[in-house]
């Protein structure tokens, strides 16, 4: 145990989950490398990361699906391993992992059965548009339902923290409004959430703070107002045969005559460029995927 | 939440999930009953009682035997490949509500496999067993399966369903036949003989034959049906282990 594994039980217990330096490896892979993150009570956090950044090893850990390789992770001011600390934990199944031959108020009931307080079915039901399927089999219903149902198995048990991997893929835009509304009920009820995702929208619907992660590690955190400015870059791509030195640019990939400006501003790049009298041609402005904002957050941070 | 609530819970839904899946229920119940029928009734034991107890205890395991490889085996596989497994890991219960469900819904399956070989037993051949060595025989059965259970397990962690089921099979009618599941070993050439009491498929037949017959097994098969139990669990263990560094990037 380290010296960070011991101020962890010395702080004010305003915060329902935390990790302290935590790494975990799989074999030879590193899936996370020191990572710090603290989710305080009452609020919405949304990890961010491409795939493969080590988001769902995080939660594992959290969940306690998983045991640290070093560092510390807690619960409700506890091991996440302790099942008496989950009791307040609502999870989302991953995919469509449902038990195809199952009836969704067996589900259900399973479920709520392992809870002290657990919400009434036909409540939970009711607010995830689920109504009147309680004797479908979970097999039997579309897509939109399935993911519906794995959301609404996270709120049964009447949590305080709430896990949400990946919510909304595989949601049409209705179910998907419905859910983002279901979280903000939540939390203006009092209760905590702790969600990832891919979209950094997604992210801006929901939270008020954003924590990004890339290749195991945390690159950045802070309001979502903050990382947009950090991660939601632009793509200028031109021809040139030179190019002048333009202000603004965080990162530039050339091959040949063929250049590739990332910015927060393209607006403003464009008529920088202009301006600069260069001769270009093919000129190209995109939004910049989250992953080609990565790896320029990575190599700014390196 | 009492473990012993929260053990019916995932049993009675263990036991659901399943019963809701006739085929599986049905195949490993099904095969001793129709060997039973095509390959020893017409034949007959006539009078001689012992041998055909023997007959129908040897295939009433190889039920049991072939229903534990299928829950323990496949089941496990497959309940891998779902993401429904490290959901339920999630929810405030310890590994134990969750384990004891999956053995005593493998338990219940086992015996859902030897009913219609022992009505078939009872109704058209010459077998009897007192009810007292009935109870014990059922008893024995679930010792006779560890090695299978545990075998089971071993190939399911370690293994994606596709090549699980396959696997199985592969090992498992071999060990069946040498360790005289359908043909009652005496009748086996001296080197098979020997062969046979090597195999864990040979004790857990004699095992319950004497529990239920009173025909004490030779001490090398004792001895290397209790090597099998440790090298399986040991086996199950180490396949659970290298899985649970594997899952979860």
């Amino acid at each position: 145990m380290t010296s960070t594994g011991a101020d962890i039980h010395r702080l004010p217990d305003r915060h329902v989950a935390r990790a302290r330096g935590v790494s975990r490896r799989f074999g030879t892979t590193v899936a996370l490398d020191g990572v710090d993150l603290d989710v305080a009570a009452g609020t919405v956090t949304g990890l961010l990361g491409p795939n493969g950044a080590g988001k769902s090893t995080l939660l594992s850990l959290l969940t306690g699906l998983r045991r640290t390789d070093s560092g510390v992770v807690q619960l409700f001011g506890g091991d996440p391993t302790d099942p008496a600390r989950r009791r307040r934990l609502g999870v989302t199944p991953q995919e469509t992992g449902l038990p195809d031959t199952l009836r969704v108020g067996e589900v259900l009931g399973f479920v709520s059965r392992h809870y002290p307080q657990p919400r009434p079915a036909g409540e939970v039901l009711e607010k995830f548009g689920l109504s009147g399927l309680a004797r479908r089999q979970c097999g039997g219903l579309s897509g939109g339902q399935k993911r519906r149902l794995a959301v609404a198995l996270a709120f049964v048990g009447d949590p305080a923290l709430v896990v949400l991997d990946e919510p909304t893929t595989g949601l049409d835009v209705e179910a998907r409004r419905a859910l983002w509304d279901g979280v903000r009920e939540f939390h203006r009820g009092g209760g905590t959430v702790l969600l990832t995702s891919h979209y950094l929208d997604e992210i801006e619907e929901l939270a008020q703070r954003v924590v990004v992660i890339g290749g195991g590690k945390v690159l950045t955190e802070g309001d979502t107002a903050s990382i947009r400015r950090v991660v939601g870059l632009s793509l200028v791509e031109l021809r040139a045969r030179t190019l002048p030195a333009l202000p603004g640019v965080v990162r530039t990939e050339t091959e040949g005559e063929r250049h590739r400006l990332h910015t927060p501003d393209a607006d403003q790049l464009v008529r920088d460029l202009v301006r600069s009298g260069a001769a270009f041609h093919d000129l190209q402005v995109r939004t910049a995927s989250l992953e080609e904002a990565f790896l320029t957050l990575t190599e700014v941070a390196a | 939440m009492t473990t012993l609530a929260l053990t019916r819970t995932h049993f009675r839904f263990l036991l659901l999930e399943n019963l809701r899946v006739p085929i599986a229920v049905g195949s490993a119940a099904i095969f001793p009953a129709l060997s039973l029928l095509f390959f020893v009734v017409p034949f007959g034991f006539g009078d001689d009682v012992v041998a055909a107890t023997s007959a129908v205890i040897q295939l009433a395991v190889f039920g049991v035997l072939s229903s534990f490889l299928f829950t323990f085996g496949v089941g496990v596989a497959d309940d891998r490949e779902k993401a429904w497994d490290p959901y339920v890991r999630t929810l405030p219960a310890a590994a134990t509500p969750r384990i004891v469900g999956r053995l005593l819904t493998g338990f219940v399956f086992a015996l859902i496999a030897i009913v219609p070989v022992t009505i078939v037993g009872a109704a058209l051949t010459s077998a009897s067993v007192t009810p007292l060595r009935f109870v014990a025989g059922l008893v024995a059965m679930l010792v006779a399966g560890l090695p299978f259970l545990l075998g089971g397990l071993a190939v399911g962690y370690s293994m994606p369903v596709k090549a699980a089921l396959p696997v199985t099979q592969l090992i498992f009618f071999p060990l069946a036949f040498a360790g005289g599941l359908f043909l009652p070993p005496q009748l086996f050439p001296g080197w098979l003989q020997t062969i046979s009491e090597l195999l864990p498929s040979r004790g857990a037949r004699d095992v319950v034959i004497w529990a239920a017959q009173g025909i004490a097994p030779s001490v090398l098969t004792v001895v290397s049906f209790v090597v099998w139990v440790v090298a399986t669990s040991a086996l199950a263990g180490w396949a659970y282990r290298r899985d649970e560094g594997r899952r979860f990037r």
